[in-house]
Protein backbone atom coordinates (compact mmCIF):
# COMPACT_ATOMS: atom_id res chain seq x y z
CA UNK A 1 0.00 0.00 0.00
CA UNK A 2 1.47 3.25 -1.10
CA UNK A 3 0.14 5.01 1.98
CA UNK A 4 2.38 2.80 4.12
CA UNK A 5 5.42 3.47 1.92
CA UNK A 6 4.78 7.18 1.98
CA UNK A 7 4.47 7.13 5.75
CA UNK A 8 7.66 5.11 6.18
CA UNK A 9 9.58 7.44 3.92
CA UNK A 10 7.76 10.46 5.32
CA UNK A 11 7.34 11.53 1.71
CA UNK A 12 3.91 12.78 0.58
CA UNK A 13 4.96 12.61 -3.05
CA UNK A 14 4.78 8.80 -2.83
CA UNK A 15 1.06 8.97 -2.13
CA UNK A 16 -1.28 7.86 -4.89
CA UNK A 17 -2.92 10.70 -6.79
CA UNK A 18 -5.54 11.06 -9.49
CA UNK A 19 -2.89 10.17 -12.03
CA UNK A 20 -3.01 6.61 -10.68
CA UNK A 21 -5.99 4.92 -12.31
CA UNK A 22 -7.10 3.23 -9.08
CA UNK A 23 -7.11 6.58 -7.27
CA UNK A 24 -8.53 8.69 -10.08
CA UNK A 25 -11.52 9.90 -8.08
CA UNK A 26 -9.87 9.99 -4.67
CA UNK A 27 -6.74 12.07 -4.88
CA UNK A 28 -4.91 11.19 -1.69
CA UNK A 29 -1.85 13.28 -2.57
CA UNK A 30 -3.99 16.38 -2.97
CA UNK A 31 -5.60 15.71 0.41
CA UNK A 32 -2.31 15.14 2.26
CA UNK A 33 0.24 17.81 1.37
CA UNK A 34 2.62 16.77 4.08
CA UNK A 35 2.87 13.58 6.10
CA UNK A 36 1.61 14.56 9.56
CA UNK A 37 3.33 13.61 12.80
CA UNK A 38 2.46 10.41 14.61
CA UNK A 39 -0.67 10.33 16.73
CA UNK A 40 -0.08 10.09 20.47
CA UNK A 41 -1.21 7.22 22.60
CA UNK A 42 -4.79 7.70 23.63
CA UNK A 43 -6.78 6.45 26.54
CA UNK A 44 -9.52 3.93 25.99
CA UNK A 45 -12.58 5.53 24.49
CA UNK A 46 -15.26 6.43 26.97
CA UNK A 47 -18.01 6.81 24.41
CA UNK A 48 -20.06 3.82 23.36
CA UNK A 49 -19.26 2.12 20.06
CA UNK A 50 -21.76 2.89 17.27
CA UNK A 51 -23.00 -0.69 17.21
CA UNK A 52 -23.40 -0.75 20.95
CA UNK A 53 -26.34 -3.11 21.09
CA UNK A 54 -24.56 -5.97 19.45
CA UNK A 55 -23.20 -8.52 21.87
CA UNK A 56 -19.83 -9.92 20.97
CA UNK A 57 -17.81 -12.87 22.22
CA UNK A 58 -14.52 -11.07 21.67
CA UNK A 59 -13.37 -7.52 21.16
CA UNK A 60 -10.18 -6.11 19.70
CA UNK A 61 -9.54 -2.42 20.11
CA UNK A 62 -7.22 -0.52 17.81
CA UNK A 63 -6.57 2.88 19.30
CA UNK A 64 -4.67 5.48 17.30
CA UNK A 65 -2.91 2.71 15.44
CA UNK A 66 -2.08 0.64 18.51
CA UNK A 67 -3.78 -2.71 18.32
CA UNK A 68 -4.44 -4.89 21.35
CA UNK A 69 -3.65 -7.96 19.27
CA UNK A 70 -1.79 -8.83 16.10
CA UNK A 71 -4.64 -10.93 14.87
CA UNK A 72 -7.45 -13.29 15.59
CA UNK A 73 -8.00 -16.97 14.91
CA UNK A 74 -11.57 -18.22 14.64
CA UNK A 75 -11.76 -21.93 15.37
CA UNK A 76 -14.35 -24.29 13.96
CA UNK A 77 -17.40 -24.96 16.05
CA UNK A 78 -20.05 -22.69 17.45
CA UNK A 79 -20.61 -19.30 15.78
CA UNK A 80 -18.38 -16.54 17.12
CA UNK A 81 -18.93 -12.79 17.10
CA UNK A 82 -15.88 -10.55 17.08
CA UNK A 83 -16.03 -6.82 17.51
CA UNK A 84 -13.16 -4.93 15.97
CA UNK A 85 -13.06 -1.27 16.92
CA UNK A 86 -10.71 1.01 15.04
CA UNK A 87 -10.78 4.17 17.07
CA UNK A 88 -9.16 7.45 16.09
CA UNK A 89 -8.81 10.00 18.84
CA UNK A 90 -6.35 12.44 17.37
CA UNK A 91 -5.98 15.98 16.01
CA UNK A 92 -3.98 16.64 12.85
CA UNK A 93 -1.81 13.54 13.36
CA UNK A 94 -1.42 10.20 11.64
CA UNK A 95 -1.68 6.59 12.72
CA UNK A 96 -1.91 3.28 11.00
CA UNK A 97 -1.94 -0.38 11.81
CA UNK A 98 -2.53 -3.83 10.38
CA UNK A 99 -4.22 -6.97 11.61
CA UNK A 100 -4.75 -10.53 10.44
CA UNK A 101 -7.89 -12.56 10.77
CA UNK A 102 -7.89 -16.30 10.12
CA UNK A 103 -10.87 -18.59 9.97
CA UNK A 104 -10.19 -22.29 10.37
CA UNK A 105 -11.98 -24.64 8.00
CA UNK A 106 -15.60 -24.77 9.10
CA UNK A 107 -15.36 -21.72 11.38
CA UNK A 108 -18.36 -19.38 11.57
CA UNK A 109 -17.53 -15.78 12.40
CA UNK A 110 -19.46 -12.55 12.45
CA UNK A 111 -17.07 -9.61 12.36
CA UNK A 112 -18.43 -6.26 13.43
CA UNK A 113 -15.85 -3.74 12.37
CA UNK A 114 -16.37 -0.13 13.35
CA UNK A 115 -14.32 2.93 12.51
CA UNK A 116 -14.97 5.47 15.20
CA UNK A 117 -13.57 8.94 14.79
CA UNK A 118 -13.46 11.01 17.93
CA UNK A 119 -10.92 13.66 17.04
CA UNK A 120 -10.55 15.81 13.98
CA UNK A 121 -8.45 16.18 10.86
CA UNK A 122 -6.49 13.00 11.53
CA UNK A 123 -5.14 10.58 8.97
CA UNK A 124 -5.94 6.95 9.67
CA UNK A 125 -4.68 3.91 7.82
CA UNK A 126 -5.76 0.37 8.53
CA UNK A 127 -5.22 -2.89 6.77
CA UNK A 128 -6.68 -6.28 7.37
CA UNK A 129 -5.61 -9.63 5.91
CA UNK A 130 -8.37 -12.21 6.10
CA UNK A 131 -8.23 -15.87 5.20
CA UNK A 132 -11.16 -18.28 5.17
CA UNK A 133 -10.51 -22.01 5.32
CA UNK A 134 -12.61 -24.51 3.38
CA UNK A 135 -16.26 -24.27 4.31
CA UNK A 136 -15.71 -21.35 6.69
CA UNK A 137 -18.28 -18.62 6.90
CA UNK A 138 -17.61 -14.95 7.55
CA UNK A 139 -20.14 -12.18 7.75
CA UNK A 140 -18.33 -8.88 7.92
CA UNK A 141 -20.28 -5.77 8.80
CA UNK A 142 -18.26 -2.58 8.54
CA UNK A 143 -19.50 0.76 9.80
CA UNK A 144 -17.29 3.73 9.07
CA UNK A 145 -18.40 6.78 11.03
CA UNK A 146 -15.85 9.55 11.05
CA UNK A 147 -15.65 13.33 11.33
CA UNK A 148 -16.08 15.38 8.15
CA UNK A 149 -12.45 16.57 8.16
CA UNK A 150 -10.74 13.19 8.70
CA UNK A 151 -8.82 11.18 6.16
CA UNK A 152 -9.25 7.47 6.46
CA UNK A 153 -7.96 4.68 4.29
CA UNK A 154 -8.84 1.10 4.96
CA UNK A 155 -7.81 -1.83 2.88
CA UNK A 156 -8.46 -5.52 3.21
CA UNK A 157 -7.26 -8.56 1.33
CA UNK A 158 -9.45 -11.59 1.60
CA UNK A 159 -8.54 -15.08 0.49
CA UNK A 160 -11.11 -17.88 0.46
CA UNK A 161 -10.84 -21.64 0.13
CA UNK A 162 -13.42 -23.64 -1.83
CA UNK A 163 -16.78 -23.97 -0.14
CA UNK A 164 -16.21 -20.87 1.99
CA UNK A 165 -18.72 -18.08 2.22
CA UNK A 166 -18.02 -14.38 2.62
CA UNK A 167 -20.78 -11.83 3.15
CA UNK A 168 -19.65 -8.24 3.52
CA UNK A 169 -21.55 -4.99 4.05
CA UNK A 170 -19.69 -1.70 4.27
CA UNK A 171 -21.69 1.29 5.46
CA UNK A 172 -19.97 4.65 5.54
CA UNK A 173 -20.47 8.27 6.45
CA UNK A 174 -17.76 9.73 4.24
CA UNK A 175 -15.13 12.13 5.52
CA UNK A 176 -12.76 14.59 3.91
CA UNK A 177 -11.47 11.52 2.12
CA UNK A 178 -12.61 8.10 3.15
CA UNK A 179 -11.75 5.02 1.19
CA UNK A 180 -12.66 1.46 1.94
CA UNK A 181 -11.02 -1.02 -0.33
CA UNK A 182 -11.58 -4.77 -0.51
CA UNK A 183 -9.62 -7.20 -2.60
CA UNK A 184 -10.94 -10.75 -2.83
CA UNK A 185 -9.38 -13.90 -4.27
CA UNK A 186 -12.34 -16.08 -5.12
CA UNK A 187 -11.45 -19.78 -5.43
CA UNK A 188 -14.71 -20.98 -7.02
CA UNK A 189 -15.52 -24.55 -5.99
CA UNK A 190 -18.88 -23.56 -4.59
CA UNK A 191 -17.48 -20.62 -2.66
CA UNK A 192 -19.92 -17.75 -2.43
CA UNK A 193 -19.25 -14.06 -1.97
CA UNK A 194 -21.56 -11.16 -1.23
CA UNK A 195 -19.99 -7.71 -1.33
CA UNK A 196 -22.36 -4.90 -0.42
CA UNK A 197 -21.87 -1.25 0.29
CA UNK A 198 -23.75 1.86 1.28
CA UNK A 199 -22.62 5.47 1.46
CA UNK A 200 -24.70 8.30 2.92
CA UNK A 201 -23.00 11.62 2.30
CA UNK A 202 -23.66 15.28 2.92
CA UNK A 203 -21.66 18.48 3.25
CA UNK A 204 -18.31 18.03 1.53
CA UNK A 205 -17.89 14.43 2.53
CA UNK A 206 -16.20 12.03 0.17
CA UNK A 207 -16.51 8.27 0.33
CA UNK A 208 -14.86 5.78 -1.97
CA UNK A 209 -15.90 2.15 -1.99
CA UNK A 210 -13.50 0.16 -4.10
CA UNK A 211 -13.60 -3.58 -4.62
CA UNK A 212 -11.48 -5.86 -6.75
CA UNK A 213 -12.62 -9.44 -6.95
CA UNK A 214 -10.94 -12.17 -8.95
CA UNK A 215 -12.60 -15.48 -9.74
CA UNK A 216 -9.64 -17.82 -10.12
CA UNK A 217 -11.32 -21.22 -10.59
CA UNK A 218 -14.66 -22.65 -11.80
CA UNK A 219 -18.03 -22.63 -10.06
CA UNK A 220 -17.98 -19.54 -7.91
CA UNK A 221 -20.77 -17.08 -7.24
CA UNK A 222 -20.60 -13.39 -6.40
CA UNK A 223 -23.36 -10.95 -5.57
CA UNK A 224 -22.55 -7.30 -5.20
CA UNK A 225 -24.90 -4.44 -4.42
CA UNK A 226 -23.79 -0.94 -3.54
CA UNK A 227 -26.07 2.02 -3.05
CA UNK A 228 -25.45 5.61 -2.16
CA UNK A 229 -26.94 9.01 -1.49
CA UNK A 230 -25.07 12.26 -1.97
CA UNK A 231 -26.27 15.67 -0.86
CA UNK A 232 -24.79 19.20 -0.87
CA UNK A 233 -21.31 19.04 -2.42
CA UNK A 234 -20.64 15.48 -1.32
CA UNK A 235 -18.96 13.01 -3.61
CA UNK A 236 -19.50 9.29 -3.75
CA UNK A 237 -17.14 6.97 -5.56
CA UNK A 238 -17.81 3.38 -6.47
CA UNK A 239 -15.18 1.32 -8.20
CA UNK A 240 -16.07 -2.31 -8.61
CA UNK A 241 -14.02 -4.71 -10.63
CA UNK A 242 -14.84 -8.35 -11.17
CA UNK A 243 -12.24 -10.36 -12.99
CA UNK A 244 -13.09 -13.84 -14.21
CA UNK A 245 -9.77 -15.45 -14.91
CA UNK A 246 -9.08 -18.01 -17.58
CA UNK A 247 -10.43 -21.37 -16.44
CA UNK A 248 -12.89 -19.89 -13.94
CA UNK A 249 -15.72 -21.40 -15.96
CA UNK A 250 -19.36 -21.37 -14.85
CA UNK A 251 -18.73 -18.30 -12.71
CA UNK A 252 -21.94 -16.54 -11.75
CA UNK A 253 -21.41 -12.90 -10.80
CA UNK A 254 -23.70 -9.90 -10.53
CA UNK A 255 -22.75 -6.37 -9.66
CA UNK A 256 -25.07 -3.46 -9.06
CA UNK A 257 -24.41 0.14 -8.10
CA UNK A 258 -27.26 2.58 -7.72
CA UNK A 259 -27.01 6.09 -6.37
CA UNK A 260 -29.17 9.15 -5.94
CA UNK A 261 -28.00 12.73 -6.17
CA UNK A 262 -30.11 14.76 -3.77
CA UNK A 263 -29.20 18.11 -5.32
CA UNK A 264 -27.20 19.65 -8.14
CA UNK A 265 -23.88 20.17 -6.36
CA UNK A 266 -23.35 16.54 -5.40
CA UNK A 267 -21.31 14.12 -7.47
CA UNK A 268 -21.17 10.38 -8.03
CA UNK A 269 -18.35 8.66 -9.87
CA UNK A 270 -18.92 5.04 -10.73
CA UNK A 271 -16.61 2.64 -12.46
CA UNK A 272 -18.06 -0.85 -12.70
CA UNK A 273 -15.82 -3.28 -14.57
CA UNK A 274 -16.34 -6.87 -15.63
CA UNK A 275 -13.40 -8.59 -17.23
CA UNK A 276 -14.06 -12.10 -18.44
CA UNK A 277 -11.54 -14.63 -19.75
CA UNK A 278 -13.51 -17.83 -19.04
CA UNK A 279 -16.33 -19.79 -20.68
CA UNK A 280 -19.98 -20.38 -19.82
CA UNK A 281 -20.02 -17.58 -17.34
CA UNK A 282 -23.10 -15.71 -16.23
CA UNK A 283 -22.10 -12.15 -15.41
CA UNK A 284 -24.05 -8.91 -15.32
CA UNK A 285 -23.68 -5.44 -13.99
CA UNK A 286 -26.02 -2.52 -13.60
CA UNK A 287 -25.21 1.04 -12.71
CA UNK A 288 -27.65 3.90 -12.28
CA UNK A 289 -27.33 7.42 -10.94
CA UNK A 290 -30.52 9.43 -10.63
CA UNK A 291 -32.46 11.68 -8.33
CA UNK A 292 -35.52 11.31 -6.16
CA UNK A 293 -38.59 10.89 -8.37
CA UNK A 294 -40.54 14.19 -8.40
CA UNK A 295 -43.72 12.49 -9.56
CA UNK A 296 -43.52 9.99 -6.72
CA UNK A 297 -42.85 12.83 -4.25
CA UNK A 298 -45.93 14.71 -5.45
CA UNK A 299 -48.00 11.56 -5.22
CA UNK A 300 -46.86 11.01 -1.62
CA UNK A 301 -47.47 14.63 -0.69
CA UNK A 302 -50.94 14.54 -2.22
CA UNK A 303 -51.70 11.83 0.34
CA UNK A 304 -50.66 14.09 3.18
CA UNK A 305 -46.95 13.46 3.72
CA UNK A 306 -44.88 16.63 4.23
CA UNK A 307 -42.05 16.94 1.72
CA UNK A 308 -39.22 16.09 4.14
CA UNK A 309 -41.07 13.02 5.33
CA UNK A 310 -41.81 11.89 1.79
CA UNK A 311 -38.15 12.32 0.84
CA UNK A 312 -36.98 10.42 3.93
CA UNK A 313 -39.38 7.58 3.18
CA UNK A 314 -38.14 7.30 -0.42
CA UNK A 315 -34.50 7.42 0.69
CA UNK A 316 -35.06 4.83 3.39
CA UNK A 317 -36.74 2.54 0.88
CA UNK A 318 -33.87 3.06 -1.55
CA UNK A 319 -31.09 2.15 0.88
CA UNK A 320 -33.13 -0.43 2.78
CA UNK A 321 -32.39 -3.07 0.18
CA UNK A 322 -28.71 -3.09 1.17
CA UNK A 323 -29.31 -3.00 4.92
CA UNK A 324 -31.90 -5.78 4.72
CA UNK A 325 -29.26 -8.12 3.30
CA UNK A 326 -27.29 -8.05 6.56
CA UNK A 327 -27.83 -11.49 8.06
CA UNK A 328 -26.86 -10.91 11.70
CA UNK A 329 -30.05 -9.70 13.39
CA UNK A 330 -28.41 -7.49 15.99
CA UNK A 331 -26.02 -5.89 13.52
CA UNK A 332 -28.81 -5.30 11.02
CA UNK A 333 -30.94 -3.56 13.65
CA UNK A 334 -27.98 -1.43 14.76
CA UNK A 335 -27.14 -0.45 11.18
CA UNK A 336 -30.81 0.36 10.54
CA UNK A 337 -30.79 2.71 13.52
CA UNK A 338 -27.55 4.34 12.38
CA UNK A 339 -28.88 4.77 8.84
CA UNK A 340 -32.12 6.29 10.14
CA UNK A 341 -30.10 8.92 12.03
CA UNK A 342 -27.98 9.68 8.97
CA UNK A 343 -31.05 10.02 6.75
CA UNK A 344 -32.44 12.71 9.01
CA UNK A 345 -29.44 14.81 8.03
CA UNK A 346 -30.01 14.05 4.35
CA UNK A 347 -33.79 14.59 4.18
CA UNK B 1 -68.06 23.05 -0.46
CA UNK B 2 -65.77 23.24 -3.55
CA UNK B 3 -65.94 26.54 -5.35
CA UNK B 4 -63.88 27.37 -8.44
CA UNK B 5 -64.14 30.87 -9.89
CA UNK B 6 -62.68 32.03 -13.20
CA UNK B 7 -59.67 29.73 -12.91
CA UNK B 8 -56.80 30.20 -15.37
CA UNK B 9 -53.92 27.72 -15.34
CA UNK B 10 -50.79 27.64 -17.46
CA UNK B 11 -48.10 25.04 -17.90
CA UNK B 12 -45.04 26.90 -19.00
CA UNK B 13 -46.25 29.49 -21.52
CA UNK B 14 -49.31 27.53 -22.52
CA UNK B 15 -52.67 28.38 -20.98
CA UNK B 16 -54.68 25.19 -20.48
CA UNK B 17 -57.53 26.24 -18.19
CA UNK B 18 -59.11 29.45 -19.42
CA UNK B 19 -61.63 30.88 -17.00
CA UNK B 20 -63.21 27.79 -15.47
CA UNK B 21 -65.98 28.19 -12.88
CA UNK B 22 -67.58 25.32 -11.02
CA UNK B 23 -69.47 24.81 -7.75
CA UNK B 24 -69.79 21.42 -6.11
CA UNK B 25 -72.06 21.65 -3.03
CA UNK B 26 -71.58 19.30 -0.08
CA UNK B 27 -73.06 15.87 -0.59
CA UNK B 28 -73.13 16.11 -4.39
CA UNK B 29 -71.31 14.19 -7.10
CA UNK B 30 -70.37 16.20 -10.17
CA UNK B 31 -68.95 14.73 -13.34
CA UNK B 32 -66.59 16.67 -15.56
CA UNK B 33 -66.50 15.21 -19.05
CA UNK B 34 -64.51 16.37 -21.98
CA UNK B 35 -62.44 15.39 -24.98
CA UNK B 36 -58.72 14.67 -24.78
CA UNK B 37 -56.72 17.83 -24.24
CA UNK B 38 -59.65 19.77 -22.77
CA UNK B 39 -57.78 20.31 -19.50
CA UNK B 40 -59.33 17.57 -17.36
CA UNK B 41 -56.08 16.32 -15.82
CA UNK B 42 -54.77 19.87 -15.50
CA UNK B 43 -57.82 20.70 -13.41
CA UNK B 44 -57.27 17.76 -11.08
CA UNK B 45 -53.52 18.36 -10.71
CA UNK B 46 -54.12 22.06 -10.06
CA UNK B 47 -56.59 21.29 -7.30
CA UNK B 48 -54.11 18.85 -5.74
CA UNK B 49 -51.22 21.33 -6.00
CA UNK B 50 -48.76 19.79 -8.43
CA UNK B 51 -45.67 21.89 -9.17
CA UNK B 52 -45.56 23.40 -12.66
CA UNK B 53 -49.28 24.14 -12.85
CA UNK B 54 -49.34 27.89 -12.51
CA UNK B 55 -52.55 29.60 -11.54
CA UNK B 56 -52.51 32.98 -13.27
CA UNK B 57 -56.01 34.10 -12.34
CA UNK B 58 -59.05 33.04 -10.37
CA UNK B 59 -59.52 31.03 -7.22
CA UNK B 60 -60.47 27.67 -5.78
CA UNK B 61 -61.79 27.33 -2.25
CA UNK B 62 -62.88 24.43 -0.07
CA UNK B 63 -65.49 25.54 2.47
CA UNK B 64 -64.35 29.10 1.93
CA UNK B 65 -60.67 28.35 2.47
CA UNK B 66 -58.19 29.20 -0.30
CA UNK B 67 -56.85 25.88 -1.57
CA UNK B 68 -54.35 27.32 -4.00
CA UNK B 69 -52.21 28.87 -1.26
CA UNK B 70 -51.63 25.50 0.41
CA UNK B 71 -48.94 22.86 -0.08
CA UNK B 72 -50.17 19.54 -1.51
CA UNK B 73 -49.87 17.82 1.89
CA UNK B 74 -51.75 20.68 3.58
CA UNK B 75 -54.57 20.27 1.04
CA UNK B 76 -54.65 16.57 1.85
CA UNK B 77 -54.93 17.33 5.56
CA UNK B 78 -57.86 19.65 4.74
CA UNK B 79 -59.58 16.72 3.08
CA UNK B 80 -58.62 16.89 -0.61
CA UNK B 81 -57.92 13.52 -2.23
CA UNK B 82 -56.94 13.05 -5.85
CA UNK B 83 -57.23 9.54 -7.23
CA UNK B 84 -54.55 9.49 -9.92
CA UNK B 85 -55.19 8.40 -13.48
CA UNK B 86 -51.79 6.71 -13.35
CA UNK B 87 -50.98 5.89 -9.71
CA UNK B 88 -47.25 6.01 -8.99
CA UNK B 89 -45.16 3.05 -7.92
CA UNK B 90 -43.35 3.59 -4.62
CA UNK B 91 -40.54 1.01 -4.53
CA UNK B 92 -39.45 -0.27 -1.16
CA UNK B 93 -42.34 1.25 0.80
CA UNK B 94 -44.91 -1.34 1.87
CA UNK B 95 -48.47 -0.21 1.13
CA UNK B 96 -49.51 -0.38 4.79
CA UNK B 97 -46.46 1.62 5.89
CA UNK B 98 -47.27 4.26 3.32
CA UNK B 99 -50.94 4.63 4.19
CA UNK B 100 -50.21 4.70 7.90
CA UNK B 101 -47.56 7.41 7.43
CA UNK B 102 -50.00 9.43 5.30
CA UNK B 103 -52.86 9.02 7.75
CA UNK B 104 -50.73 10.00 10.73
CA UNK B 105 -49.22 12.96 8.88
CA UNK B 106 -52.73 14.22 8.10
CA UNK B 107 -53.86 13.69 11.68
CA UNK B 108 -50.79 15.48 13.00
CA UNK B 109 -51.46 18.43 10.68
CA UNK B 110 -54.99 18.63 12.09
CA UNK B 111 -53.72 18.45 15.67
CA UNK B 112 -55.04 14.93 16.20
CA UNK B 113 -53.17 12.04 17.82
CA UNK B 114 -51.66 9.13 15.90
CA UNK B 115 -53.86 6.17 15.15
CA UNK B 116 -52.81 3.10 17.14
CA UNK B 117 -51.36 0.09 15.32
CA UNK B 118 -54.27 -2.27 16.16
CA UNK B 119 -56.88 0.34 15.17
CA UNK B 120 -55.03 0.98 11.92
CA UNK B 121 -54.81 -2.71 11.04
CA UNK B 122 -58.51 -3.15 11.74
CA UNK B 123 -59.29 -0.22 9.45
CA UNK B 124 -57.03 -1.67 6.74
CA UNK B 125 -58.57 -5.14 6.95
CA UNK B 126 -62.08 -3.78 6.66
CA UNK B 127 -61.27 -1.53 3.74
CA UNK B 128 -59.34 -4.25 1.92
CA UNK B 129 -62.18 -6.73 2.43
CA UNK B 130 -64.74 -4.40 0.89
CA UNK B 131 -62.56 -3.85 -2.16
CA UNK B 132 -61.71 -7.55 -2.46
CA UNK B 133 -58.01 -6.83 -1.99
CA UNK B 134 -55.94 -9.69 -0.56
CA UNK B 135 -54.58 -8.32 2.73
CA UNK B 136 -51.10 -9.76 2.02
CA UNK B 137 -50.90 -7.47 -1.00
CA UNK B 138 -50.78 -4.52 1.41
CA UNK B 139 -47.45 -5.78 2.69
CA UNK B 140 -45.92 -5.35 -0.75
CA UNK B 141 -44.40 -2.07 -1.93
CA UNK B 142 -47.17 0.26 -3.04
CA UNK B 143 -48.24 -0.35 -6.65
CA UNK B 144 -44.94 -2.01 -7.62
CA UNK B 145 -45.78 -4.71 -10.14
CA UNK B 146 -49.53 -4.22 -9.61
CA UNK B 147 -51.87 -4.39 -12.61
CA UNK B 148 -53.79 -1.29 -13.72
CA UNK B 149 -56.91 -2.52 -11.99
CA UNK B 150 -55.04 -3.31 -8.77
CA UNK B 151 -53.54 0.17 -8.73
CA UNK B 152 -56.97 1.75 -9.05
CA UNK B 153 -58.27 -0.42 -6.23
CA UNK B 154 -55.34 0.74 -4.11
CA UNK B 155 -56.35 4.33 -4.82
CA UNK B 156 -59.87 3.66 -3.59
CA UNK B 157 -58.49 1.80 -0.57
CA UNK B 158 -56.40 4.82 0.36
CA UNK B 159 -59.38 7.06 -0.22
CA UNK B 160 -61.52 4.96 2.10
CA UNK B 161 -58.86 4.92 4.81
CA UNK B 162 -57.96 8.60 4.61
CA UNK B 163 -61.64 9.59 4.57
CA UNK B 164 -61.36 12.86 2.60
CA UNK B 165 -64.06 15.53 2.23
CA UNK B 166 -63.40 16.27 -1.44
CA UNK B 167 -62.76 13.32 -3.75
CA UNK B 168 -61.33 13.98 -7.18
CA UNK B 169 -61.39 10.91 -9.41
CA UNK B 170 -59.20 11.44 -12.46
CA UNK B 171 -60.11 8.92 -15.19
CA UNK B 172 -60.60 6.24 -12.57
CA UNK B 173 -62.26 3.98 -15.14
CA UNK B 174 -59.27 3.87 -17.47
CA UNK B 175 -57.63 0.48 -17.55
CA UNK B 176 -60.44 -1.26 -15.66
CA UNK B 177 -62.34 -4.29 -16.86
CA UNK B 178 -66.05 -4.60 -16.05
CA UNK B 179 -65.56 -6.51 -12.79
CA UNK B 180 -62.92 -4.12 -11.49
CA UNK B 181 -65.04 -1.17 -12.56
CA UNK B 182 -67.93 -2.49 -10.51
CA UNK B 183 -65.79 -3.09 -7.40
CA UNK B 184 -64.14 0.31 -7.64
CA UNK B 185 -67.49 2.06 -8.21
CA UNK B 186 -69.03 0.30 -5.24
CA UNK B 187 -66.09 1.50 -3.17
CA UNK B 188 -66.67 5.06 -4.32
CA UNK B 189 -70.45 4.90 -3.86
CA UNK B 190 -69.98 3.63 -0.30
CA UNK B 191 -68.25 6.93 0.42
CA UNK B 192 -71.12 9.11 -0.70
CA UNK B 193 -72.28 11.15 2.26
CA UNK B 194 -73.96 14.48 2.96
CA UNK B 195 -70.70 16.11 4.03
CA UNK B 196 -68.55 14.83 1.16
CA UNK B 197 -68.25 16.13 -2.38
CA UNK B 198 -66.96 14.29 -5.44
CA UNK B 199 -65.58 15.46 -8.73
CA UNK B 200 -65.57 12.62 -11.23
CA UNK B 201 -63.39 13.41 -14.21
CA UNK B 202 -63.89 11.12 -17.15
CA UNK B 203 -63.79 10.87 -20.90
CA UNK B 204 -66.43 8.17 -21.19
CA UNK B 205 -69.98 7.91 -19.96
CA UNK B 206 -69.41 4.30 -18.87
CA UNK B 207 -68.20 5.15 -15.35
CA UNK B 208 -71.32 7.24 -14.76
CA UNK B 209 -73.51 4.15 -15.13
CA UNK B 210 -71.92 3.04 -11.90
CA UNK B 211 -71.29 6.32 -10.11
CA UNK B 212 -74.45 8.35 -10.69
CA UNK B 213 -73.70 12.06 -10.82
CA UNK B 214 -75.99 14.81 -9.61
CA UNK B 215 -74.63 17.17 -12.25
CA UNK B 216 -72.61 16.79 -15.43
CA UNK B 217 -70.32 19.48 -16.82
CA UNK B 218 -68.68 19.54 -20.20
CA UNK B 219 -65.11 20.80 -20.24
CA UNK B 220 -63.77 21.91 -23.62
CA UNK B 221 -60.76 24.07 -24.39
CA UNK B 222 -60.25 24.95 -20.74
CA UNK B 223 -63.81 26.10 -19.91
CA UNK B 224 -67.09 24.60 -18.77
CA UNK B 225 -69.19 24.93 -21.92
CA UNK B 226 -72.33 23.13 -20.80
CA UNK B 227 -73.85 21.85 -17.56
CA UNK B 228 -76.88 19.73 -16.94
CA UNK B 229 -78.31 16.66 -15.26
CA UNK B 230 -77.20 13.04 -15.78
CA UNK B 231 -78.98 13.02 -19.16
CA UNK B 232 -76.22 15.27 -20.52
CA UNK B 233 -73.74 12.40 -20.20
CA UNK B 234 -75.97 10.15 -22.30
CA UNK B 235 -76.33 12.84 -24.91
CA UNK B 236 -72.53 13.19 -25.08
CA UNK B 237 -72.18 9.46 -25.50
CA UNK B 238 -74.60 9.58 -28.43
CA UNK B 239 -73.43 12.75 -30.15
CA UNK B 240 -69.78 13.08 -29.13
CA UNK B 241 -67.83 16.17 -28.10
CA UNK B 242 -67.56 17.77 -31.54
CA UNK B 243 -70.32 20.34 -31.07
CA UNK B 244 -68.66 21.62 -27.89
CA UNK B 245 -65.16 21.62 -29.27
CA UNK B 246 -66.44 23.87 -32.08
CA UNK B 247 -68.43 26.03 -29.69
CA UNK B 248 -65.38 26.57 -27.49
CA UNK B 249 -62.99 27.29 -30.34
Amino acid sequence: MSLMQAIKARDASLLPSRRDEAWRYSDLRAAIREIPGASPEASRPTGPPPLVDVEADHEILVLNGRAEAKGFLAVAGAPITLRLRIVSDAEHTLHQSALTLDLEPGADLTLIETYEGQGSAYVSGFSLAISLGAGARLERIVLVDEPADAISISRSEIELQPGARLAQTVVCSGARLQRHETEVRHPGGGADVRLDGLYLLDGKRHADLTTVLAHTAPDGTTRQLTKGLAKDQARGVFQGRILVEEGADRTDARMGHHALLLNDGAEIDAKPELEIYADEVSCAHGNTVGSLDDAALFYMRSRGLPEAEARALLMQAFVGEVVDRIEHDGARAAVQAWVARRLEALA
Amino acid sequence: MLSIENLHVSIGDKEIIKGLSLQVPAGEVHAVMGPNGAGKSTLSYTLAGRAGYEVTEGMATLDGEDLLALEPNERAAKGVFLSFQYPLEIPGVPTLTFIRAALNAQRKARGEGEVSAPAFLKLAREAAGKLKIDFDMLKRPLNVGFSGGEKKRMEILQMAMLSPRLLILDETDSGLDIDALRIVSEGVNAMRSPDRSMLVITHYQRLLDYIKPDRVHVLASGRIVASGGPELALELEAKGYDQYAKAAA
